[in-house]
C-alpha cells in the first residue's frame, strides 16, 4: 500500500486527484451554502412558508444525491460541472433544513428583547437573528461538508475521470491494483477527517461558542 | 446622567398606564382558552405595582400585552394616553435571566440598546451601569460563565441603560436562590428610589409582592381577573416583622384562599 | 415566528399551492426549452403508470427494502451493544475512537470495490455497504447517548441498590433511548441513501438499478424521474414510520422541545 501511494506521488497523479476532488467539493458546497442558508432562514422565519415547502422538502430529502446522476450528466455532460451539481444537490437540502430549524429554535425571548430595544427589521436580523442561529448553522455546515465529501467520491466513481473516487474505480478496473484502492480509501478518510477538524475549529470562536459552553 | 432629578414622589399622581377592559383568548387548533377576563387597571407615574397570582393564571400574558408583544383580543392598554401597538424602547421588558444574549459579553449586552449613541457616551453609560449592578471585572465575560444572580443584574442593567420610563419585570427573581433573591429585591428598590421608573412586577410570591410594591394587584386563577387591589402603606425600608406588614400579608393570603400555616 | 396562528385550511392550502406552482414551472420550462429528452410532469406520471403496470416495479421495491432491512438490522444488532459499551467504558472509547474517526468519513460508496472483492457482484455487496453506512451513526449515537446520561441519574440508581447490570437496564438504557432512536432514524435515512447508490453500481435489481437502467436502455428519462420520486416517497414513509416510535410515551420526554 505504501508502495502504491509512492507510485502515485511519483507520477504527480495523487496531488492532481486530491486537488480535483477538493475543487469540486469546494464549489458544490459553497454554492449550496450561498443558496440554501438565506432561503432556509427566510422559510424558517415565516410559519406559512415553512408549511408550504415542508412536503416537497420531505419528499426530495430521501433521494440519494447519486440518483441525480443521470440528470446531472444529461444537463452538464460528463465532467466537473456534473460532479459539482451532484454535490450541490447533496448539500442543499441538509443545509436548508438546518437553517429552517435554526431559525425556529431561536428562543422567543431574544426576538422580543431585540424588538423591545427598538431594532428595525434589518438590525434585528443582523444583531439578534444572525448571532442566535450561528452555532446551529456551524454544526449543520460541518455535517454537510461530510456529506459533500461522501458525494464527491461517489460521483467521481461514475461521472468523471479524475479525482480520488475515480482513482479507486480505475485502480480496480485497470489491473486489479487493490493496493491503490486501499491507499485511495485511506486518503479519502484522512482528508475527510481534516475537513472535519478544520470546520470544528470554527466552533471554538468565542462569540460563536455560546451554545456549546452552556450544557 | 439622566437620573436623580427628584427623590420626592410627585404629589399629583399622573396616570402612566391604563388597562381598559382587556380580554385575551387563545385559539390553538380547535381549543380556545380564555386567559384574561375584563382587566381594568390604572398605574400612576413612578408607581411600583406587583401583579400577584397563582402560576399559569395569565399575569405574564397581561404583562406581555402591556409591553406590546401581544395584542389583546379586545380592549386596549394606554400608556401616556396612547394606545400600545408594539414594543417600544421607552419601556423595557426584563425577562427572567434567560433574556441576556449569550453571544455578547457583559459590556455588549448592556450596550445592546445604545446603538444610536456616539461611542464615547455609550462607553460611559456602559461603565456606569456595570458599576451600578456590581459587575466590575466581568465586562468581557460571556453570560454562560456568570451566575444566575449576575445574569439577572445584567438584564436589569441592560434595561436601565436605555433610560426607559417604564420597566416590566416578569418573575425576574424566580430562578434565584433565596439569599440572592433578597439582595436583588434590595437592589431593585434602591434603583427604583433613585430613578423613579414606573415598575410593573409579576410574581407569584406573596412576600415578595408585599415587600416591594406600592400596590399589589391580586389576580384570580384562569381566566384571570382583578380580584383585589391592596395598597401597601408602609414606607421603605420595610420592617418585615412589623404588625402592619404581617397584617397586609395575611390579608392577601386569605384573599387567595390559603391558610398561612405549614 | 409570526404570532398569528395559521388557520386549519392554510395547512393544506399553502403546500398544495406551492406544489402546483412548482409543477407548473417544471412543465413550462420543458415546453419553453422544447427539450425532447427531459420529461414533463405528465410524461413522468405516464412513466409511473407504465412501471406500475409492468409489475417489475414491485420486485425492485421489495429488493431495495430487503437490502435495507438486512443491512440496517445487522448494523443495529452490532452497533447498539458496541455503542453502549463504549459509552459505559470511556477507556474503551478512547482506544477505538481514533480508528472510528478515520473510518467514519469514508463514503460507503468508496467501499464498493472492497465489497465486490469480498462478496462479488450481488446482494451481499449491497447489504455490506448499507451496513457500513448505518453502523457508524448508530455506534456514535449510542456512545453519546450513554455518556450524556446525567451522573445524578446513575447515582440515584446506585443509591437504590441496583447492580451494574440492572443499572444499565433500568437507568442508563432508558435514559439514553431517545438519543439512540434519533441515531437509528438518521442511520435508516443513510441506509436508504446508500441502497440507491449501491444499486446503481453493484447489483442489477432495485430502485437504484431502475434509474441507471432506464437511462442506459433508451434514455427513458421519464422513468428516471418517476423512480426518483418513488425513492423519495418511500424514504419519507420510512422516516415517518420511525418518527412514530419517537412518539411512544416512554421515550417522548427526550423530544419535548424538538420541532
Amino acid at each position: 500500500m505504501v508502495g502504491g501511494i509512492a507510485d502515485l506521488v511519483r507520477h504527480g497523479l495523487l496531488l492532481k486527484y486530491v486537488v480535483a476532488s477538493l475543487f469540486r467539493v469546494t464549489w458544490g458546497f459553497v454554492l449550496a451554502v450561498i443558496f440554501a442558508i438565506p432561503i432556509g432562514l427566510t422559510i424558517g422565519w415565516y410559519r406559512r412558508a415553512q408549511m408550504a415547502f415542508n412536503p416537497i422538502i420531505q419528499i426530495l430529502r430521501p433521494i440519494s444525491p447519486l440518483a441525480w446522476i443521470p440528470i446531472a450528466i444529461l444537463w452538464f455532460g460528463v465532467g466537473d460541472l456534473a460532479a459539482i451539481f451532484l454535490i450541490f444537490m447533496g448539500c442543499f437540502l441538509p443545509l436548508l433544513l438546518t437553517a429552517i430549524n435554526a431559525v425556529q429554535s431561536i428562543p422567543l425571548v431574544y426576538i422580543n428583547a431585540g424588538r423591545n430595544f427598538g431594532l428595525r427589521p434589518a438590525e434585528l436580523v443582523y444583531r439578534v437573528l444572525y448571532p442566535a442561529v450561528i452555532p446551529k448553522l456551524i454544526v449543520g455546515l460541518r455535517i454537510t461538508l461530510g456529506i459533500a465529501w461522501l458525494v464527491v467520491v461517489a460521483a467521481e466513481m461514475i461521472a468523471v475521470s479524475s479525482g480520488l473516487g475515480f482513482l479507486i474505480v480505475d485502480a480496480r478496473n485497470a489491473g486489479n491494483r487493490y493496493d491503490l484502492v486501499v491507499a485511495g480509501m485511506v486518503l479519502i478518510g484522512i482528508i475527510g477527517l481534516l475537513l472535519d477538524v478544520g470546520i470544528r475549529s470554527l466552533e471554538r470562536v468565542k462569540s460563536f461558542r455560546w451554545s456549546y459552553s452552556e450544557d | 446622567m439622566p437620573l436623580m432629578e427628584t427623590l420626592v414622589k410627585p404629589v399629583a399622581l399622573k396616570t402612566k398606564l391604563c388597562a381598559e377592559r382587556v380580554d385575551m383568548v387563545f385559539h390553538r387548533d380547535t381549543k380556545t382558552t380564555e386567559v384574561l377576563n375584563d382587566i381594568n387597571l390604572e398605574v400612576s407615574d413612578g408607581e411600583f405595582v406587583c401583579l400577584l397570582g397563582p402560576s399559569g393564571c395569565g399575569k405574564s400574558t397581561l404583562l406581555s400585552i402591556m409591553a406590546g408583544f401581544l395584542t389583546p383580543t379586545s380592549g386596549h392598554i394606554r400608556i401616556d394616553g396612547e394606545v400600545v401597538r408594539g414594543p417600544d424602547p421607552r419601556r423595557i421588558f426584563v425577562f427572567q435571566e434567560r433574556g441576556v444574549f449569550p453571544w455578547l459579553t457583559v459590556e455588549g449586552n448592556i450596550g445592546f440598546g445604545l446603538f444610536r449613541l456616539p461611542r464615547p457616551e455609550r462607553e460611559q453609560r456602559i461603565a456606569y451601569y456595570v458599576k451600578m449592578v456590581g459587575l466590575q471585572g466581568f465586562e468581557k465575560t460571556y453570560p454562560p460563565e456568570l451566575s444566575g444572580g449576575m445574569k439577572q443584574r445584567l438584564e436589569v442593567a441592560r434595561a436601565l441603560a436605555v433610560n426607559p420610563d417604564m420597566l416590566f419585570l416578569d418573575e425576574p427573581f424566580g430562578a434565584l436562590d433565596s439569599i440572592t433573591r433578597l439582595i436583588m429585591r434590595g437592589e431593585l428598590l434602591r434603583i427604583w428610589e433613585a430613578e423613579r421608573k414606573t415598575i410593573i412586577f409579576v410574581t407569584h410570591d406573596i412576600d415578595e409582592a408585599v415587600q416591594l410594591a406600592d400596590r399589589v394587584v391580586v389576580m384570580s386563577a384562569r381566566p384571570a381577573s382583578v380580584q383585589q387591589i391592596v395598597s401597601i402603606d408602609i414606607p421603605h425600608p420595610r420592617d418585615i416583622s412589623s404588625p402592619r406588614y404581617l397584617e397586609l400579608r395575611d390579608g392577601i393570603f386569605k384573599q387567595i384562599g390559603l391558610a398561612h400555616r405549614v | 415566528m409570526t404570532h398569528i396562528e395559521p388557520r386549519t385550511w392554510e395547512r393544506f392550502f399553502w403546500p398544495v399551492l406551492v406544489c402546483a406552482l412548482l409543477l407548473a414551472l417544471w412543465h413550462y420550462c420543458v415546453v419553453w426549452t422544447a427539450t425532447r429528452i427531459f420529461p414533463s410532469p405528465l410524461e413522468v406520471e405516464r412513466g409511473m403508470a407504465e412501471l406500475l403496470r409492468q409489475n417489475v416495479l414491485w420486485g425492485d421495491i421489495v429488493d431495495s427494502l430487503r437490502r435495507v432491512a438486512v443491512g440496517f438490522g445487522a448494523a443495529a444488532v452490532l452497533g447498539i451493544p458496541l455503542g453502549l459499551i463504549f459509552g459505559w467504558y470511556p477507556a474503551a472509547n478512547q482506544v477505538v475512537n481514533p480508528a472510528m474517526q478515520i473510518l467514519r468519513p469514508i463514503s460507503p460508496i468508496a467501499w464498493i470495490p472492497v465489497a465486490i472483492i469480498f462478496f462479488g457482484v450481488g446482494d451481499n455487496a449491497a447489504i455490506f455497504l448499507i451496513f457500513l453506512g448505518a453502523f457508524f451513526p448508530i455506534v456514535v449515537s449510542c456512545t453519546d447517548g450513554v455518556s450524556n446520561v446525567p451522573s445524578v441519574s446513575r447515582r440515584a440508581g446506585r443509591n437504590f441498590g441496583l447492580s451494574p447490570l440492572q443499572l444499565l437496564a433500568k437507568v442508563v438504557f432508558p435514559a439514553a433511548l431517545p438519543q439512540i432512536i434519533v441515531g437509528l432514524r438518521i442511520a435508516l435515512g443513510i441506509a436508504w441513501l446508500v441502497v440507491v447508490a449501491a444499486e446503481m453500481i453493484a447489483v442489477d435489481s432495485g430502485l437504484g438499478y431502475l434509474i441507471i437502467d432506464s437511462r442506459n436502455s433508451g434514455k427513458r428519462y421519464d422513468l428516471v424521474v418517476a423512480a426518483m420520486l418513488l425513492i423519495g416517497v418511500i424514504g419519507l414513509a420510512l422516516d415517518l414510520g420511525f418518527r412514530k416510535l419517537e412518539r411512544i410515551k416512554s421515550v417522548r420526554w427526550g423530544f419535548r422541545d424538538d420541532s
